[in-house]
């Protein structure tokens, strides 16, 4: 294989690794993993287009590549700049990185609510996490903060704009996933928000998803909404003989009741096989579900400092440095 | 060599109409290249011609023109941006309000050269009534068998549209132009892939500013090497630059570049001089987006030399001492004038037009419109002038668009330039409120030209 198709080398924070030409930088520190990986809160593997806007992924090239060992005068995304062969990246190496990395999350953070102790989504946020590595404990933000009221989007889905971040995940999700475009974008800059045709309800088979891709609390299962803090539910692999999806979920549990489904989401937070809304709002008896035992959450989460899952370590930290 | 090569004729009653255009040489340009040059001759010409576009960047014409990708059987597109909106700037509509005929002119022979058989001109959705003048040219051109099929028997075939922005300056990035033109939400693309491979509809596309496209008639009619003739080193020809402020005679003028900048706010063949005989305290020499020039750097360099209306000159120094050419608009303030105040200004009209993809852009332009509205009325902190410079530092050159740089820089440059006036705003709350810096302070500014 490698004779037909030649690898290229490319080295990040020192690490090397051989990739596939036309692999992105991102894709190729997953390989590696661990501490080579640079955050990423738009990018999402399966949803076409996505990357490029929240420029949290921002590495610096040391080195283009072996045929022009030029750097890149500016840091670029990793998400969306395919390596070239002998291609010298620095992630968390670089100052210029690191610094560039803490102004975005400074601006992500300006005009977020910080209302973690009331959302849904603390404990399994990817701002958080962020914040939590390269934010600052202050803010030098001294304007009042943007807001937004919050409205349903459909049956399923409250919209929790003022905690959004825009980066047009459930967008994506919403044109490539469900066969009707009905969610997008109004208006401009900071005024931007997540808008449905005319509050139209999004009720297609599929648009339950759009919960999983956010990064952030904007978009919150109304079935789930304020039942429990989720590192207090035991997520646990189940599956379900279904029509319309593969039927592969999570369910997080409560004593024996069935909180909330999700789909199954991967060490980088994304849902490799995404689920219907039968499964993910309307099965919550246990015995609609085949249940296989505890899911292994191997995202930096709260949720991984639970106690329920027996291969657990004793003393995972909170929020380790994955 | 005082000739103009784009407003020659402007002045001539009737020159908005098919008939008087052709009158004074009209579409001769377009008669010699289908008669006698094949599309990579233009492109040839152009290349030799030195032009660079003139709208902001000043990239070579005839290089971006030979990047164009050419996959059989894929059509190729070639788009007019005439969204214009950089404040400061007004040329394109003068040309299109006053000869839009040399604009269709222009667009024949880059589509001819391009191998486009379908363009548009996309305009801003505010040039309402020049959008009226240009469709009526273009019914003209039609009729006239300038556009259409099989043009004057040479076997090319070319249809011309104009469509209309709705008010969003970001809609002139090229890449948000032509999501815009596909009926989409104006968001500039992520690069790469360049217009030049995948542009419009996913087809080699590419996008030239109203006068870069109109320089390419004389430069079709003379030749490369005659047009290189006018300018001055890499900045050959003329360019239209728009000019406003404090000055007697604002408005659009041509001028061959290379002549100093003294004599065009001075002279008064141009600007004439500052009006009602007020000092010189700063100018923006091209649109908006550039760095602001204090006095003292605007008729010279750091080095002492003459500045000049070139592209090289006006950004001689780098940002620390000069600034740039870009779209020509041309602002010069007086001793009057409160630059925090513009400053403030200039920071609202970005943070009204992001598009709000990227974080930093996105929130960074309203942090900053924030921090300097606080500091022109008087509630400012001295800390806030570093945040300032904090802020653009962390949104400049980390955006998906230049839209970003372009709402740091003019923060940067009022900064680096002015720093003891935005501290006069936080140590005079009061005064800062009624009176603007110039005002008050007996501050002198040094007259250039004595
Ligand atoms: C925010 C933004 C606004 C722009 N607006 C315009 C415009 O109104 N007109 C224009 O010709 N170019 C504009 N440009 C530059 C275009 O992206 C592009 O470079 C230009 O149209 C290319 O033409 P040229 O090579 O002939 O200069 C803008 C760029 C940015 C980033
Ligand atoms: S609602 Fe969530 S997924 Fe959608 S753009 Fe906002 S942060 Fe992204
Ligand atoms: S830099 Fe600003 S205008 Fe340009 S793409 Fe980013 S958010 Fe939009
Ligand atoms: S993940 Fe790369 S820019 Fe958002």
């Amino acid at each position: 294989m490698s004779e037909t198709n030649p690898k290229f080398k490319v080295t990040i924070d020192g690490v090397e690794v051989e990739v596939d030409p036309g692999t992105t930088i991102l894709n190729a520190a997953r390989l590696i993993g661990g501490d080579v990986v640079p955050p990423a809160m738009c990018y999402y593997s399966s949803l076409q287009g996505s990357g490029g806007k929240c420029r949290t992924c921002l590495v610096e090239v040391s080195k283009g590549s072996e045929k022009d060992p030029r750097p890149m005068p500016k840091l670029v995304v990793s998400c969306s700049t395919p390596i070239m062969d002998g291609m010298e990246v620095k992630n968390k190496s670089s100052e210029k990185v690191m610094d560039a990395r803490a102004g975005v999350v400074e601006m992500l953070l300006i005009n977020h609510p910080l209302d973690c102790p009331i959302c849904d989504q603390a404990g399994e946020c990817d701002l958080q996490n962020l914040a939590y590595e390269h934010g600052k404990s202050t803010t030098r933000y001294e304007f009042e903060r943007r807001t937004f009221d919050k409205v349903d989007i459909g049956e399923y889905i409250k919209l929790h704009m003022t905690r959004c971040i825009l980066c047009y995940r459930c967008v994506y999700t919403a044109n490539q996933l469900t066969d009707q475009r009905e969610h997008g974008i109004l208006n401009r800059g900071d005024a931007a928000e997540i808008g449905t045709f005319i509050e139209k309800n999004l009720k297609n088979e599929f648009i339950g998803n759009v919960i999983d891709v956010c990064p952030v609390g904007a978009l919150t299962d109304k079935t789930f909404r304020f039942r429990s803090r989720v590192w207090y539910t035991k997520p646990m692999d189940a599956h379900r003989d279904c029509k319309c999806c593969s039927g592969k979920a999570v369910v997080w549990m409560i004593g024996d009741e069935v909180a909330r489904v999700t789909a199954r989401k991967d060490q980088y937070g994304e849902v490799k096989e995404f689920i219907c809304n039968e499964c993910r709002f309307e099965k919550k008896e246990k015995s609609d579900w085949t249940i296989e035992g505890p899911r292994h959450i191997d995202r930096n989460s709260v949720i991984s400092a639970n106690h329920y899952e027996v291969e657990a370590p004793a003393h995972t930290p909170l929020l380790n440095k994955a | 060599m005082d000739r103009k090569l784009l407003l020659e004729h402007i002045g001539v009653e009737g020159i908005h109409t098919h008939d008087v255009y052709r009158k004074q040489g009209g579409y001769k340009a377009v008669e010699k290249a289908l008669k006698s040059m094949s599309p990579d001759d233009i492109v040839e010409e152009v290349k030799k011609s030195g032009l660079r576009g003139r709208g902001g960047a000043g990239f070579p014409t005839g290089m971006k023109w030979s990047f164009i990708a050419k996959p059989e059987g894929v059509p190729r597109h070639f788009l007019c941006n005439a969204d214009e909106s950089e404040p400061g700037t007004f040329k394109d509509r003068y040309l299109m309000e006053k000869i839009p005929h040399l604009l269709i002119e222009g667009m024949i022979l880059s589509s001819y050269a391009l191998g486009c058989n379908q363009s548009y001109i996309y305009i801003r959705g505010e040039y309402m009534y020049v959008l009226q003048i240009l469709e009526k040219a273009i019914a003209e051109a039609y009729a006239n068998g300038w556009l259409g099929k099989n043009i004057k028997g040479s076997g090319f075939d070319l249809d011309l549209a104009v469509t209309t922005g709705a008010g969003a300056y970001i809609c002139g990035e090229e890449t948000a132009l032509i999501e815009s033109l596909e009926g989409k939400r104006g968001n500039p693309r992520i690069k790469p892939p360049f217009p030049a491979v995948k542009g419009l509809w996913g087809r080699p596309t590419v996008v030239n500013n109203v006068e870069t496209i109109a320089a390419v008639v004389p430069i079709v009619n003379e030749g490369g090497d005659a047009y290189a003739q006018f300018g001055i080193g890499r900045s050959t020809g003329t360019k239209l630059i728009s000019a406003s402020g404090n000055i007697n005679k604002p408005g659009v003028y041509e001028i061959n570049m290379g002549i100093t900048v003294e004599e065009f706010i001075y002279s008064d063949t141009y600007c004439g001089g500052m009006k009602n005989g007020k000092k010189l305290k700063a100018c923006v020499p091209g649109g908006s987006s550039v760095p602001i020039l204090p006095h003292y750097l605007v008729c010279k360099t750091a080095a002492g030399e003459d500045r000049l209306m070139s592209y090289e000159s006006l950004s001689d120094g780098g940002f620390a001492t000069g600034s740039m050419l870009g779209s020509g608009g041309f602002i010069v303030y007086d001793e009057d004038q409160c630059i925090v105040r513009n400053t403030w200004n200039f920071s609202r009209f970005y943070h009204h037009e992001s598009c709000g993809q990227c974080s930093p852009c996105r929130e960074g332009t309203g942090w900053m419109e924030k921090v300097l509205h606080r500091l022109e009325y008087g509630h400012g902190k001295m800390e806030d002038i570093d945040l300032l410079w904090d802020i653009q530092r962390k949104i400049e050159g980390n955006t998906i668009c230049p839209l970003g740089d372009a709402a740091a820089w003019p923060v940067a440059a009022a900064i680096r330039h002015f720093r003891e006036e935005f501290e006069w705003h936080v140590n005079e709350p009061k005064l800062c409120v009624t009176k603007n810096y110039g005002l008050v302070t007996e501050k002198k500014f040094e007259p250039v030209n004595a």
